[in-house]
């Protein structure tokens, strides 16, 4: 519910700052599969609870340093949502670093899926901090983050938290992206099918 | 002449949807009232939790108690800086929560902490401060489940947000 607060704020602003007469919900519920330039790892499936509290872990442990960051941004209204936001990640992450550890060091079969959760997820964590010369030239007004700066504390939380759960990363360097350009994975559009069936049945329904 | 006191006032009538034992006021949900004229009034308000569902209904049913009071135009202004705080609950409101069976906001714990103690909360029933905290979570986000371990009611725990 936070997590589309949050988004609800970043897109009535961006509807504002376009101001091309399209509402939030137009962005959320009228762009196709190629529009969207969210990362991948956030449209993985939910289905194993391991894998939907990974997939959790790792963007909340992004968020983290992310809105730090972003609170001190020359943009006002970005900072304003970056404040309201950092409040709530602060318990996102807690909870979900919580249930890392609980499995991570609970039962074998507990360890196990956690275990290949993180080596089905790990491989999308890199495109997180992914820049595109939009984001470069936002950094230099200040009003965007640099990503890169961020990795320190991304990193050394994630490893925090594997020590006490008694996990490791997966060894393998393979790194997926193609999300922050519009290329998206099999899964997101299925979710997209169901999100946005009611505005394509029944146009500009409100409730 | 209507004034902003009497805006202040009337707002006071309008009960939040989830906890409907306090006032709007009392959460600390309106930040500002203008009246612009007899008919016109603009009204600043802040959410609790960015995704908190009951903002429309608020916004809602606010414009109809001030169109009930003879405003003709009512304009909302939202604002997410400074960021909404538990702190911000009056003390009448805290009271009213407590006679109403859910414990207020005590205490702030890090939340950076992992596996942290769960803040002390006093049972709303028996007043015992032998409680455990059952989930995170409770019947909304904002709360928490708490259960004595005297007079083992289980109870809602209103959670610190800082």
């Amino acid at each position: 519910m936070d997590l589309i607060g949050q988004a609800t704020s970043l897109l009535e602003y961006a509807a504002q700052v376009e101001d091309k007469g399209r509402s939030a919900d137009d962005l959320a519920f009228l762009r196709f599969e190629n529009q969207y330039f969210n990362t991948q790892l956030v449209e993985q499936k939910n289905g194993d609870f391991a894998v939907t509290i990974v997939r959790q872990w790792i963007f909340d442990t992004f968020r983290l340093p992310f809105y730090e960051a972003l609170q001190h941004s020359a943009d006002k209204q970005l900072a304003a949502i970056a404040e309201k936001s950092l409040k709530e990640t602060k318990y996102h992450w807690k909870h979900s670093s919580e249930w890392i550890i609980r499995m991570g060091d609970g039962t074998e079969e507990s360890n196990k899926r956690v275990t290949d959760a993180l080596n089905l997820l790990w491989k999308f964590s890199d495109e997180l901090f992914y820049m595109d010369d939009v984001d470069k030239e936002l950094i230099s007004q200040g009003v965007a983050i640099d990503l890169e700066t961020l990795r320190p504390a991304f990193n050394e939380r994630i490893q925090y938290v594997l020590q006490q759960a008694t996990l490791q990363l997966p060894d393998s360097k393979w790194k997926l992206n193609g999300g922050r350009l519009g290329r998206h994975t099999e899964h997101f559009g299925h979710l997209l099918a169901e999100m946005q069936y009611m505005q394509r049945a029944y146009p500009n329904m409100e409730w | 002449m209507v004034n902003e006191t009497t805006i202040w006032n009337y707002l006071e009538e309008v009960p939040d949807p989830e906890v409907p034992v306090l006032s709007v006021i009392d959460l600390g949900i309106v930040r500002a009232v203008k009246v612009i004229s007899e008919k016109e009034v603009e009204v600043t308000i802040t959410p609790t939790y960015s995704g908190c569902p009951a903002m429309n209904y608020i916004e809602k049913n606010i414009r109809e108690l001030l169109t009930e009071k003879g405003f003709e135009k009512i304009t909302f202004h939202t604002v997410l800086s400074p960021a909404w705080t538990t702190d911000w609950m009056s003390e009448a409101g805290k009271e009213k929560l407590l006679a109403y069976g859910i414990a207020p906001p005590v205490n702030e714990v890090d939340k950076l902490i992992l596996f942290g103690d769960a803040p002390v909360v006093r049972c709303p029933q028996c007043g015992s401060e032998n409680t455990k905290m059952l989930s995170q979570f409770g019947s909304t986000a904002c709360k928490a489940l708490y259960q004595c371990n005297d007079c083992l009611e289980p109870f809602d725990y209103f959670k610190c947000l800082r």
